[in-house]
């Protein structure tokens, strides 16, 4: 096109929901500046400005123009370098609202009970949500197998939009496995969503901009210490 | 062409596979049904509409919808779409004539996506919260649902009507997602009003929302779908009693 394309992302290392647009960008073969916002201390002024409603990253600046939370993002991305690369969302409408149906599930039903699982207090309630986690599991294998007919991905052949959006958690499952040495993935309950994990974190597009196993599950356990010690104090 | 056949096979048959066939499981009193009879009305789109039962649900929408077992469901050649903001795309998508529903541009369409997930998200529950309690507790349900009032006003109308520089403009031509998703939760808010005894849109504080939601009200599909004032007021009324003393 000739014009110079500026793309930055504004994201942290650890974030499942910043791991969305790197997947995307990477799709498409897009070039971007990524910029690591501070976990702990002080958003940056670009953050702020961009996202004055959530102040919360991912954020996309496309020509300086921003683009807020991740789904959102992926599917600006999607449409805006639409030539060349594969689609990320499905071509058929009743495709693309299945692929938004379990993104949707993933995020507002299945992960919110995860977290529950992790930080909530009660042996009772950490259980009980446990179980709904467990349930999604099952659900989306037989998502899976229904949607990916056979077919390596969600998306088919290549990675699609919801193997991004569900595939971004599989670092944290894996970490949070490593570090509760228990099993979340498992293989005797959901096979093929276990092989599918693994194929997702070799694939090309997300070997090198998937945070490390090893370094989540470290980070997992300072976010413990860090809470304990919170707690301990109040 | 289309809508001739649609009409035609619709006096043969009552068969829900039939081609091209556009059934809609919902309930009347229901905004998030509402929002897709808005969009397939905007679109000129006939469709069968089956009300349901939400204390008894039927085998039919808990076949179509076995995860959250809810209304609404879309059901279009005998397949189901479910999450009212995924309908509307789905809408959007597949009968391409008649006006759209998000815009063409991509970064105006990741601008009204992101407010109407705002309004759902951040507006939706609070309101409810204000016509369900009473007291301490719908006094803070209120003051955060002014708060987030103000932030459409400061933050949303420039980035959904940034066409005309943020003055809300709505017709049956251009109403969009975030329209709807507004619509349905407070273009009745004349009746919330009655019914609380509060002020929840002040157009002193919030001008632009309280012109937005007016401008709403006067659409030709929004009136067409209006249920009769006091009949809003009754629902309005059953459901706050409902409410309060189930508490």
């Amino acid at each position: 096109m000739g014009e110079k394309e500026e793309v930055k992302l504004l994201g942290v290392w650890y974030s499942p929901y910043a791991i969305r647009p790197k997947i995307a960008l990477r799709l498409k073969s897009v070039d971007y500046d990524y910029v690591e916002e501070n976990l702990f201390g002080t958003k940056s002024e670009l953050l702020l400005k961009s996202n004055p409603v959530h102040k919360k990253i991912p954020v996309l600046l496309h020509n300086n123009k921003p683009i807020v939370e991740s789904l959102n993002i992926v599917e600006y991305i999607d449409e805006t370098w639409n030539s060349s690369a594969p689609s990320i969302l499905p071509s058929h409408p009743y495709d693309r609202a299945l692929a938004r149906f379990w993104s949707d599930f993933v995020d507002n039903k299945w992960f919110p009970a995860l977290r529950v699982a992790a930080i909530a207090k009660s042996e009772d309630a950490k259980a009980k949500a446990m179980e709904e986690v467990e349930e999604g599991l099952l659900q989306l294998e037989d998502a899976f197998v229904s949607i990916s007919k056979g077919k390596p991905f969600f998306g088919g052949e290549v990675i699609g939009f919801m193997d991004i959006c569900f595939g971004s958690f599989v670092v944290l499952l894996k970490a949070r496995e490593k570090f509760k040495a228990e099993k979340l993935l498992d293989e005797s309950k959901t096979p093929s969503l276990c092989k599918w994990a693994d194929r997702f974190l070799s694939d090309e597009t997300v070997k090198n901009v998937a945070p490390e196993v090893e370094k989540v599950a470290e980070f997992l356990q300072e976010l413990e210490v860090r809470a304990q010690s919170a707690a301990s104090r109040s | 062409m289309f809508q001739a056949i649609l009409n035609s096979k619709e006096e043969e048959k009552m068969d829900e596979e039939i081609e091209n066939k556009v059934i809609l499981h919902g309930s009347f009193a229901s905004p998030y049904s509402k929002r897709i009879e808005l969009a397939l009305k905007l679109k000129s789109i006939p469709y069968q509409f089956v009300q349901e039962d939400l204390q008894n649900k039927s085998q039919t929408l808990l076949r179509y919808n076995p995860v959250h077992k809810k209304i609404p469901v879309l059901v279009h050649n005998g397949k189901p779409i479910s999450e009212s903001l995924f309908i509307i795309d789905y809408i959007d998508e597949t009968w391409r004539n008649g006006p759209h529903l998000l815009p063409e541009d991509p970064y105006r369409r990741s601008k009204v996506r992101f407010w109407a997930n705002y309004i759902q998200l951040h507006l939706y529950d609070v309101v409810i919260k204000v016509v369900k309690s009473e007291g301490e507790e719908q006094e803070e349900a209120l003051t955060e649902v002014k708060e987030k009032l103000r932030v459409i006003e400061k933050e949303g109308l420039k980035e959904i009507f940034s066409d005309t520089d943020g003055e809300p403009t709505v017709t049956n031509e251009t109403m969009s997602l975030v329209d709807i998703v507004m619509c349905t939760l407070l273009s009745p808010y004349k009746a919330h009003e009655e019914v609380l005894g509060l002020k929840i849109i002040d157009p002193e504080i919030v001008p632009g929302v309280y012109g937005w939601i007016n401008a709403i009200n006067e659409t030709r599909v929004v009136k067409d779908l209006s249920l009769p004032y006091e009949q809003v007021l009754e629902i309005l009324r059953v459901f706050r009693q409902m409410s309060l003393s189930r508490s």
